[in-house]
């Protein structure tokens, strides 16, 4: 008996088997250095594109601005609060020959090849300030007005070699720079980088999932929440869970068409609206939304169900005050996700029309709108130089956006999170 | 094969009585034709291997089977005389009238409070808020829990030990005012203090409700019940005082089970 005993212990005090628990010991740090390999590659990717990306993008938000002082008691304008007030204002100053005081004015502090570089529709910022302080006509001021894309790039070292030298003077003697430009996120698309801005696209994109979660998310949550914990088991629900899990699957673009063929045959005069955009993500969105929150109600355990059913809870009660609560961040989890894909979908709006040059941003959720995926996609296919840098602040904004979102998401569902 | 019943019963008033009852899982028969009159002034305690169906039996009780899409029930059960398997019956109703504490202990993800307050404010049982505190406080003592958490009513009852939480199951079933309780085998997850401190509890309760208990513990059911039943094989093999099975079996097979034979 003790014979047998000590040959069953033997084992594991041979050489054999301390080689063998070596082995074993090794396998665990190879496999533990490819973990960390593989973090550390995808650090090392994802803050080289951060870089990258910040680096160009910081040109982006900048533009390239003469200097222009005004001294408007020699301009001979007239107007006050009520004349100028609105677009009306805009017209009257035109009339009384703006554009032409402000290239006068340029011409004499720049010199005359330089004014001829002054933004095309650089007198529209000096409107806008004399619409915003009528009380400027009485006196003297100073402008950083926009020069034009010719002499931007001048300034960052590229086109023509005159324009260079016209830059390297101007720049010398303190009259153009690169400033920081505030007006990127307030101005919309335009066909001069210097003048284009991407708050047109923003707000199209926030209009657009504001649609897309009001649609998505209540009806995503209640089919999840009838398919567990009301719809019998039988053919019928299998084949809708077959389909819903299809539908996660289908390629975006073909949700665009399903959105032209079917929302704008029914809404033919809401083409590129926001409305439509964030119908047809929302269909894009629901079989995500779908699937996470049966899951995530799948895991409340059954006993809570029990629990209430057993005091006398009736099934909607059970559901909505213990099964939806818990399973709420679950829910959440997956509509942070699906809101992400569809943020940066571009491809379905494609074939909606929301693929449109958008000078002012969008009124409302009909009025036509472009979204942050779709303005970069423009402005990359943009030959001036000036549009790479915008293309590249364009992301910036995106992924910021992204950020947020994602950081008010984390921040419901921590706030909503039991533990037990 | 009928149901060996003791003949040293006293007439008892019936809380509530099943009189052939099945229950079927799809085409498998859990229980079979099992009649049984639960008494007011008792505890009575299921007994049984496991498998056996006592459980299932007890969740025949207060209709808790109807969330299993395959089971069935064929007979009665009365409570009250009134069928509580008829179309008309009120499955909400039932499930106040008759409550139920689980295997493992399930308090909601809440604070103690709302775990006790739930089931009144659903009910519209309290008045107002000082009605429904003192409901709350009302059934925590009743559980025995008062004086280890009426310092800390807001913290979440998933943070009370195991014993705890099970007695404070017991005072969310006392607290929506039951005239039966059901416990499926409500100390298989505790340890032997803290199943002390529940059976002391269950004598304590015991003649304000009619309590029926599940259980495997054999020493459990002597010391708890009054009135016990032995189940096997989904059958109810025989059924009569606690002190009567425990020292006078009249079946085999109740023998048999009683002194650890098989189970």
């Amino acid at each position: 008996m003790s014979e047998q005993a000590a040959s069953l212990r033997a084992p594991t005090r041979t050489p054999a088997f301390e080689a063998r628990l070596k082995k074993r010991y090794a396998a665990e740090r190879r496999f533990r250095i490819a973990g960390i390999a593989a973090i550390g590659f995808s650090i090392f990717v994802l803050a080289f594109l951060l870089v990258t990306m910040a680096l160009n993008g910081i040109g982006g938000f900048q533009r390239a601005e003469l200097t222009v002082p005004i001294d408007f008691t020699e301009a001979g304008l007239a107007g006050d609060r009520t004349s100028l007030a609105g677009t009306a204002g805009m017209q009257s100053l035109e009339n009384q020959g703006l554009p032409e005081v402000v290239a006068f004015f340029a011409e004499q502090s720049l010199g005359e090849e330089a004014a001829a570089e002054l933004g095309e529709s650089a007198w529209r910022e000096v409107a806008e300030a004399i619409i915003a302080d009528p009380a400027l006509l009485q006196r003297e001021a100073v402008f950083e007005l926009p020069a034009t894309s010719d002499l931007a790039g001048g300034l960052s070292g590229e086109g023509s070699p005159e324009m260079q030298a016209l830059a390297a003077q101007l720049a010398e003697r303190g009259q153009l720079e690169k400033n920081f430009d505030i007006g990127f996120l307030q101005r919309s698309d335009a066909t001069d980088p210097q003048q284009a801005g991407i708050w047109g696209a923003l707000k199209g994109s926030m209009l657009t999932m504001i649609v897309t979660l009001l649609l998505a998310f209540p009806i995503g949550v209640m089919a999840a929440l009838y398919l567990e914990e009301y719809a019998p088991k039988n053919r019928w629900t299998d084949i809708i869970e077959l389909s819903i899990n299809n539908l996660a699957a289908v390629p975006s673009i073909i949700f665009g068409l399903l959105g032209l063929a079917v929302f704008l045959t029914i809404f033919p005069n809401l083409r590129s609206a926001p409305l439509i955009g964030g119908m047809t993500l929302a269909l894009m969105t629901l079989p995500v939304i779908v699937i996470s929150g049966r899951n995530a109600i799948k895991a409340v355990p059954p006993s809570i169900r029990d629990g209430a059913l057993a005091i006398g809870a009736s099934p909607i009660q059970v559901v909505f005050h213990h099964v939806l609560p818990l399973a709420l961040p679950g829910i959440l989890t997956g509509t942070i996700i699906g809101m992400a894909r569809a943020l940066g979908e571009t491809a379905p709006l494609l074939m909606i029309g929301m693929r449109v040059f958008v000078a002012s941003p969008p009124e409302d959720f009909t009025s036509a709108a472009t979204v942050l995926p779709m303005q970069i996609f423009l402005w990359s296919d943009e030959i001036d130089r000036g549009f790479v840098e915008r293309t590249s602040a364009a992301i910036i904004v995106l992924l910021l956006f992204l950020l947020v979102m994602n950081g008010l998401a984390i921040y419901l569902r921590n706030k909503f999170e039991k533990k037990w | 094969m009928v149901t060996v019943v003791h003949p040293n019963l006293e007439d008892t008033e019936a809380k509530m009585s099943a009189r052939d009852v099945s229950v079927f899982y799809g085409d498998k028969k859990a229980i079979d034709e099992v009649s049984i009159d639960i008494p007011t002034e008792y505890v009575t305690a299921f007994i049984g291997p496991s498998g056996c169906g006592k459980s299932t039996f007890l969740r025949a009780l207060n209709r808790m089977n109807d969330t299993i899409p395959s089971a069935r029930v064929e007979g009665t059960i009365e409570l009250d005389g009134e069928d509580i398997y008829r179309s008309k019956m009120d499955v909400v109703q039932l499930r106040a009238r008759v409550g139920m504490v689980f295997q493992k202990p399930n308090p909601f993800p809440k604070s103690i409070y709302d775990n006790i307050a739930y089931g009144p404010k659903i009910h519209g049982i309290a008045e107002s808020k000082a009605d429904l505190e003192e409901i709350v406080e009302t059934s925590l003592r009743r559980a025995g829990l008062w004086d280890e958490v009426k310092d800390r009513l807001g913290d979440s009852g998933t943070a009370l030990s195991g014993g705890q939480q099970q007695r404070l199951c017991i005072a969310r079933a006392i607290a929506v005012d039951p005239e039966v309780i059901l416990m499926d085998e409500p100390c298989s997850a505790l340890d032997p203090i803290a199943t002390a401190k529940i059976e002391e509890l269950i004598d304590d309760l015991n003649g304000r409700y009619a309590i029926v208990i599940v259980t495997h513990s054999m020493q459990q059911a002597a010391r708890v019940s009054q009135r016990t039943a032995f189940f096997h094989l989904g059958k109810m093999v025989e059924y009569g005082r606690t002190t009567d099975i425990f020292t006078n079996p009249l079946e085999e097979r109740t023998k048999d089970y009683i002194t650890g034979r098989y189970g």
